[in-house]
């Protein structure tokens, strides 16, 4: 049985700045890593193949250095990567993305049973939360979101019971295979790789799958399947606030200017 | 003179033939260790062996070493009497130094007679000093000691006895001239019957031939095996200072660290075999002495008895059956204890045999690291920002600059600018280390040098990495860093961390990068001293104490500089703690423990801090990042912050500007 992980590339979004001109982007030397929310439902699929035996293959939809990141999967554990690329593919929203994933895992489970997909939350780049919810639906599988536990796995029974967090409460939930989980940050923490496992992971296959290989429907993926197009990015403008004394180092000269302008302003009294 | 020739040569071929069959079987487990190229150089290591092996140098550095320096050269002037008593058994018409002209006869006896008596007192003094004053760390009631101890003595005591009635019975030429032995045939022998003092010269010579040959086949079992390793040891001693550990090779099917016993250099498997036991490593150790796990001395004995475990069966071919890390029993060495020790290198600035703990720690680290992904919690997150924005916070490269917005200064440019100010990422990212940035650029300037930096792209150095054994991380970080510097035409460094400073300095040179690095408190002091900085005298400093890095000073030897510098600027002499110079005490943070918690015994920082607030200072002046974050939060613990001051050298001699 198969547990297929959902990884995303995403720029490292603490580096990225928007061109002021443009108001695109800008990409250039801006590293890339493996979406945060995905490192955890990797690492949970990983520790369900650690305790129940099940084999983990990671997706990622993605350019083609997306190579690099499925590699990192690999590096930690994951038993198969596959790369989703192609021209026809690109400026995909969550619905066209959700679309191509979901079919590459139609397409791995003729070889053999999915028992579960595991998605991070969302991504920091997009943060929709969508292409998870997305792949259920297309499949018809049951969904669980905002998974921070997974209570048990029955492959008799083939079921899963994990715990859902919402806001103020938890939620045991039980769903049949095959099962969409998409998982928050709380769940694990994800492992480090070792450094004879990085060195397979350097030269290991990672499978491309293009549309050669997929043999989509060009009206239901890329940006001709997607619903929503972006029109402008950009960051928005302050209008309330101001800057005060700008690289100032000492935390001392900080806190003092502070508490300044707080009474000046009477917002604070002293 | 031997009374029976034959039994004792029967004796003497078995003790010598099971001697050499134990040191053999000792001695084949040091060649299951990795290849270690330690005959380079002999005649320096020669000197060495002379130095501090016969010189004692470092073992007379205690007080109490005297007496084994005594011992030392008691031991070495007998082995010539012994070989002589052994030989003269087997031989004795042709081995005897009766046979030698007289007056070389009778001053060898006197020698003998008299080192033997010093001899005999050094074994009392050790067992005075073991039973009343134990050093703590020493094991100093182990019954092997004891045992080695009353050989030495009871050998001793035999040689008198033989001597002796042999003078009483006035077999002895040379009696007038052992000063000892004839003294005891006046005082205990005297007036006993011939036949009687016959005996007595055979029972003395049959105790003191078993002594000397029990003695002999004891060693190789002995904790003290020392004896015969010591020297050897000296000689084999690293010949520059260990300031880092070797290179990782990073093919498939390798293995990366040591995590079975004989992944170890043969040098760090002999290095167990040379500990003396003296536990002055432990004494000086800042994770022992706070009462941590690690016990520098037991790691070095645990290998040793895991080598003695394991040892026989990997020469069998067969599979080692006690995990050289983490099985909770002698011969294995616990993770806490690996993970404890901040490589301050204290334990080897003391070893009287120039054991290497610190690499032989990091490799095991590395094993953790590498092979197992086995390491404290906290450093994930460490090594994940190190990998992915190469600062160990994981805050943006953009943000390198950010201590210098607001004043101009330049990037470094080959041709244009001399030095490349290499800010680190403490100087770069860290609040308070940013204020020595600036002090150290207005430095700078003021002094007229030219400088510059690499802003965003400058990388972290990666010297937790490497301490904490996470070489592969460290390798790509190293190798992208000194690619830059060359594309760069990067030639002279200044760093204000000496961590960054031994990095660039000791460990990029492994990879051929020879860049000249100076580190702040150098430059500085250069500038003071030619007169390049005009200074106006201290303001505020109050009495002032000087806290040396483990990195600067024992792993560079950087003392003085920092030193000379605060006198002239300040018109005064810091203040020594307790424990300065080579002997200074780690702030704990080196190693990597910075990013680990600490939270078993007293924290390092303020056992350090409580050692400075003994000389009542105003200001403690640091030279590193990282032990002005540990004196300042230690002073905060100690509710001493606001009293006591911590200053970088390079602030002090701002204010003096
Ligand atoms: S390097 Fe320092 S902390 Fe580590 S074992 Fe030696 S003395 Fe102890
Ligand atoms: S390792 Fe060196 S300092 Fe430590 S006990 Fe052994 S001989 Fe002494």
């Amino acid at each position: 049985m198969l547990i297929v992980a959902c990884i995303k590339q995403v720029p490292d979004t603490t580096q990225v700045k928007i061109d002021p001109v443009t108001g695109t982007l800008i990409r250039e030397g801006v590293p890339f890593i493996m979406n945060p929310f995905d490192t955890h439902a990797l690492e949970e699929s990983l520790r369900l193949k650690d305790k129940y035996g099940l084999r983990v293959a990671v997706i990622s939809m993605g350019p083609p250095n997306t190579e690099v990141t499925l590699r990192k999967a690999l590096a930690v554990g994951a038993d198969e990567a596959i790369l989703l690329s192609d021209r026809a593919f690109g400026g995909a929203d969550t619905l066209a993305t959700s679309k191509v994933l979901a079919e590459a895992i139609v397409g791995l489970a003729q070889k053999e049973e999915v028992a579960l997909v595991i998605c991070g939350k969302q991504t920091i780049d997009g943060d929709t939360a969508q292409v998870g919810p997305g792949i259920a639906t297309r499949l018809g599988y049951s969904q669980l979101t905002l998974v921070d536990h997974i209570d048990s796995l029955d492959l008799n029974a083939r079921k899963i019971r994990c715990r859902r967090k919402l806001e103020g409460w938890h939620e045991v939930v039980e769903a049949s295979f095959p099962a969409m989980i998409s998982v928050l940050r709380e769940i694990n923490h994800p492992r480090y790789p070792t450094v004879p496992m990085r060195l397979i992971a350097q030269d290991a296959p990672v499978t491309l799958w293009d549309n050669n290989v997929m043999q989509l429907d060009k009206a239901t993926i890329g940006l001709n399947g997607s619903a929503t197009q972006v029109r402008r990015i950009f960051s928005p403008e302050r209008t309330q606030g101001e800057i005060l004394g700008e690289g100032i180092n000492d935390p001392g000269k900080v806190a003092q200017l502070l508490i300044g302008k707080l009474v000046e302003k009477d917002l604070l009294f002293i | 003179m031997s009374p029976n020739v034959m039994p004792f040569a029967v004796i003497f071929v078995v003790a010598v033939v099971f001697f050499g069959w134990s040191a053999f079987k000792r001695f084949r487990l040091i060649t299951l260790g990795k290849a270690d190229n330690r005959f380079n150089e002999l005649g320096k290591r020669f000197w060495n062996m002379l130095f501090y092996a016969f010189g004692q140098r470092r073992v007379v550095a205690r007080p109490f070493g005297i007496n084994h320096f005594i011992l030392f050269w008691c031991f070495m002037i007998l082995l010539i009497a012994n070989a002589e008593f052994l030989l003269n058994g087997l031989f004795p018409e042709y081995i005897d130094l009766a046979l030698l002209p007289s007056g070389l006869y009778y001053a060898l006896s006197l020698i003998f007679d008299l080192v033997s008596l010093f001899a005999f007192l050094a074994v009392i003094v050790a067992v005075i000093r073991r039973l009343a004053f134990p050093p703590p760390n020493m094991d100093a009631h182990s019954r092997d000691a004891f045992v080695i101890i009353s050989l030495v003595g009871a050998l001793m005591l035999a040689f008198f006895g033989l001597h002796a009635s042999e003078i009483a019975h006035g077999l002895e030429p040379a009696a007038s001239y052992m000063p000892v032995s004839g003294f005891i045939a006046r005082t205990v022998f005297a007036g006993l019957p011939l036949p009687m003092l016959a005996w007595l010269i055979f029972i003395f010579w049959w105790i003191h031939a078993i002594v000397l040959l029990g003695f002999l086949n004891y060693l190789p079992y002995s904790k003290h095996m020392h004896i015969m390793t010591a020297i050897p040891n000296c000689f084999f001693k690293s010949l520059d200072k260990v300031t880092t550990q070797p290179r990782e090779e990073f093919k498939k099917e390798s293995v990366f660290g040591v995590g079975q016993v004989d992944y170890f250099p043969w040098k760090g498997l002999f290095d167990s075999y040379s500990c003396t036991v003296c536990g002055r490593c432990s004494d000086i150790c800042p994770a022992t002495s706070t009462g941590k796990e690690l016990n520098p001395r037991l790691v070095i004995h645990d290998i040793k008895e895991n080598l003695f475990h394991n040892g026989p069966l990997l020469v069998k071919g067969e599979k080692t059956t006690l995990p050289l890390i983490g099985a909770g029993c002698e011969g294995s060495v616990s993770e806490a204890s690996i993970w404890a020790c901040t490589t301050c290198a204290a334990c080897m600035e003391v070893c009287p045999v120039f054991i290497e703990h610190v690499p032989r720690i990091v490799d095991m680290r590395r094993d953790l690291v590498e092979m197992r992904a086995k390491f404290p919690e906290e450093l994930l997150s460490f090594f994940e920002n190190m990998e992915q924005r190469s600062n160990p916070w994981g805050i943006a490269p953009a943000e390198r600059t950010k201590w210098a917005s607001g004043i101009d200064v330049k990037p470094f440019e080959s041709g244009k600018t001399e030095y490349l100010f290499f800010v680190g990422c403490y100087g770069a990212f860290d609040a308070r280390s940013r204020r020595v940035t600036l002090a150290l650029s207005r430095i700078l300037n003021a002094g007229g040098i030219s400088w510059g930096i690499l802003g965003k792209d400058e990388f972290c150095c990666g010297d937790s990495l490497r301490r904490l054994g996470n070489e592969f991380a460290f390798d790509r970080m190293a190798r992208d860093s000194i690619k830059m510097f060359q594309e760069r035409g990067v030639k002279k460094i200044i760093t204000q961390c000496p961590h960054c400073y031994n990095t660039l300095k000791n460990d990029y040179r492994q990879y051929g990068a020879e860049l000249e690095v100076v580190h702040h408190t150098e430059l500085i002091n250069t500038l003071i001293q030619e007169g390049k900085l005009k200074l106006n005298g201290a303001k505020n400093l109050g009495k002032l104490v000087f806290h040396d890095s483990c990195y600067l000073g024992r792993y560079n030897l950087i003392y003085d500089a920092p030193r000379q510098a605060l006198a002239t600027a300040t018109g005064q002499h810091p203040v020594e703690m307790e424990r300065h110079h080579d002997k200074s005490f780690c702030c704990g943070a080196g190693g990597g423990r910075m990013w680990l918690e600490e939270s078993v015994g007293k924290r390092i920082n303020v056992a350090r801090v409580e050692e400075a607030l003994q000389e009542n200072p105003d200001t403690v002046c640091v030279c590193c990042p990282y032990c002005m974050t540990m004196f300042e939060d230690g002073l905060k613990d100690k509710d001493a912050d606001a009293k006591v001051q911590v200053l970088d050298l390079a602030e002090i001699v701002d204010k003096t500007l």
